[in-house]
């Protein structure tokens, strides 16, 4: 029966069981394995450790719950290692060079996007050229020139070292919406007496602000999780951040402390989480960019 | 108020010549347009005179200042552009305000000016809105709006109607002709649109290649253009043009071509004298055709057939044929013909011009 009536109507009004077979079950599919590593860290991060290391055969396992949520991990975290000093780090770290690198980004993007200059276009492709450099290769160079800077195990390392990444990025991200806004304004506006800084200031960035917005979420997630650099050029444990601090600190050789680590993973989202929900609504505007004169 | 100067102004971009040798004075509170098909430069030398382009090579003066060096918010113009350019984040006002910000004006004088304009342009209930809740027309008010509370030397208008419907130009059109007779602010305009140009316009400035082709009143170009191209741009539909061949019978001069031959007027047979036994171009405004009646003289009508019959209204538009050549002609409402018919066409002798085929010029 249901097969007569998926035949009558087309593929994506078909019938019920059509729907299901093409649309729910891959949905929640996706869903699911999606949002299951986070769940199961949601779920280790409050589960005791008597049950936590309970065999699988066990009468009384429960691999899906908890039947007595605690928060010994979290207060672990927070006793015993260094983790608010971690996150306070890598607070500090990830705001400036996201503060840093957007400033760049805004004056070479506005440059790229605006300004008629020789090599305008060739300077644009090699700003996004140092993008697709791996950070894996660029890390040894840089390794020297923090050693020679005697930056090493200071947040500076990575305030100045994440920027090569996060300009390109920010750059590129920035001219292209500078170009959707339409050029006429900022003529106006010079008309209108301002002079071309004031111009930039004054109309081009009130207008850009989802564009700076997102580039400024996205710059600021890079640098929260990013995890090579802080490895490599810290090394105390009071100067880590939050990736490295949980990694280097709760796996001790092959004992890995799973309660605190996906405590440590959970806290450690929790703000680039609040930022992305907050920022939501400016933020897919500037993915989708577009002003409208 | 200032008169504005243009002296052998040239803008070369890298491989294009944009602008070539541009010579032009625009008077104190005179309204001069700049017309002429996409890419014939008139927008660029508006740019030039706004300092959004660079000089190439010439002058520009507004008032007594030489300009060329000044950047845009020091020359004293306002500009109203295609898109309405109007801020997005601002409100009505802010976006009339921002010039008068920009030039530390008290508050209180702000606040005047800007009610005045926008009483003006009939705008006062708009002020608190933001750009994107407005119409097209509302914006190009504001836009408008903006450029007059300055009290500038000069308006700047580069394509100004080109975005609003058809209607809503016309309106505008009516409305910033009487705006300009009210501020008498001089003021160059740029368009595309024949139409437009005509009925602002204190004089017409037709460009084409960069070059100027003709400046004059509206009805001095209509009347007496200087060239093929310019006969050709002025007036919808545009003039007829036929190749003739010019030649010497009973000792009047006549110009003939397969399908049609005409007497050539005896005001313009002196000058057509050097051109006996050579082709020529015969140019003549679909207005100036008639159905040929009893009366009219044998040495001034030609035969033809119909093709198309386009019925508007107030007149009828006819794509006629004489031998291979197309001809359009504007004849009263009341003539009734059809595809096919035979019918004679009278032509107003002082109103047809003859063009140099080789240099286009008006003979």
């Amino acid at each position: 029966m249901a097969g007569r009536a998926g035949s009558g109507a087309g593929m994506v009004e078909g019938s019920r069981w059509h729907k299901w077979v093409f649309f729910h079950v891959p949905l929640m599919v996706f869903v699911v394995g999606t949002l299951f590593p986070f769940y199961w860290m949601l779920v280790t991060a409050f589960r005791p450790d008597g049950e936590l290391y309970r065999p699988w055969r066990a009468v009384n396992n429960t691999p899906f719950w908890t039947t007595q949520p605690t928060l010994e991990h979290a207060i672990y975290l927070f006793k015993q290692t260094m983790f608010a000093t971690w996150l306070w780090n890598t607070m500090f770290i990830a705001l400036l060079s996201t503060l840093i690198s957007l400033f760049c980004g805004l004056l070479a993007g506005y440059a790229l996007a605006r300004l008629r200059f020789p090599l305008a276009g060739g300077l644009g492709t090699s700003i996004f050229v140092t993008y697709l450099v791996p950070p894996t290769l660029l890390f040894i160079p840089l390794a020297n020139i923090i050693r020679d800077f005697r930056l090493g195990d200071t947040p500076w390392s990575l305030i100045l070292t994440y920027p090569t990444f996060l300009i390109p990025f920010c750059t590129w991200l920035l001219m292209g919406y500078f170009k959707t806004i339409p050029k006429e304004l900022e003529e106006c506006a010079r008309i209108d007496g301002a002079t071309r800084v004031r111009a930039m200031i004054q109309i081009i960035f009130p207008i850009a602000t989802p564009g700076i917005l997102s580039a400024g979420i996205f710059a600021f997630t890079l640098s929260w999780n990013e995890f090579i650099y802080a490895l490599v050029f810290l090394s105390s444990p009071q100067q880590k951040t939050v990736p490295v601090g949980v990694v280097s600190e709760l796996i001790r050789g092959d004992v890995f402390f799973w309660g605190p680590l996906m405590a440590g993973a959970l806290l450690g989202s929790i703000p680039v989480a609040l930022i992305y929900s907050f920022f939501v609504e400016h933020y897919v505007a500037g993915l989708t960019g577009a002003v409208k004169g | 108020m200032a008169q504005v100067m243009m002296k052998d102004l040239n803008k070369k971009y890298d491989e294009v010549h944009a602008v070539k040798d541009v010579n032009l004075h625009i008077r104190d509170k005179e309204f001069v347009v700049l017309v002429g098909p996409s890419g014939c430069g008139k927008s660029t030398t508006l740019r030039m005179v706004a300092g959004l382009e660079e000089i190439t090579a010439g002058e520009i003066t507004i008032g007594d200042r030489i300009v060329n060096d000044l950047p845009p918010k020091d020359r004293d113009i306002a500009m109203v552009f295609q898109n309405y350019a109007l801020y997005p984040h601002m409100t009505v006002y802010d976006n009339m305000a921002f010039g008068l910000k920009m030039r530390k004006f008290p508050k209180p004088e702000i606040a005047k000016r800007v009610g005045d304009a926008a009483e003006i342009l009939g705008i006062q209930e708009l002020l608190k809105r933001k750009p994107r809740q407005l119409s097209g027309g509302q914006r190009q008010r504001v836009a408008v709006g903006r450029a007059i509370v300055r009290h500038p030397q000069v308006f700047l208008f580069d394509e100004p109607l080109s975005n609003l419907d058809a209607k809503l130009r016309v309106q505008m059109r009516v409305e910033l002709k009487r705006l300009h007779d009210r501020l008498e602010t001089t003021a160059i305009y740029v368009t595309h649109d024949q139409v437009e140009a005509m009925t602002l316009g204190d004089r017409v400035v037709v460009m084409k290649d960069g070059w100027i082709q003709q400046v004059g009143e509206p009805l001095e170009l209509y009347g007496k253009p200087a060239n093929r191209f310019v006969a050709g741009f002025i007036g919808s539909p545009s003039m007829n043009f036929v190749d003739v061949t010019v030649a010497d019978a009973s000792g009047a001069l006549w110009v003939e071509t397969a399908g049609l031959r005409v007497k050539v007027p005896p005001a313009l047979s002196g000058r057509l004298g050097a051109y006996k036994s050579q082709h020529v171009t015969l140019g003549i405004r679909p207005e100036d055709l008639r159905v040929a009646s009893g009366s009219d003289s044998a040495d001034y009508s030609f035969d033809t057939v119909v093709e198309v019959v386009e019925p508007l209204g107030s007149e009828i538009l006819l794509d006629l044929k004489a031998g291979p050549n197309v001809i359009v002609a504007r004849v009263e409402p009341t003539v009734r013909v059809k595809h096919g018919d035979k019918m004679r066409l009278a032509l107003h002798p002082e109103r047809v011009r003859f063009f140099d085929n080789k240099t286009e010029l008006a003979i």
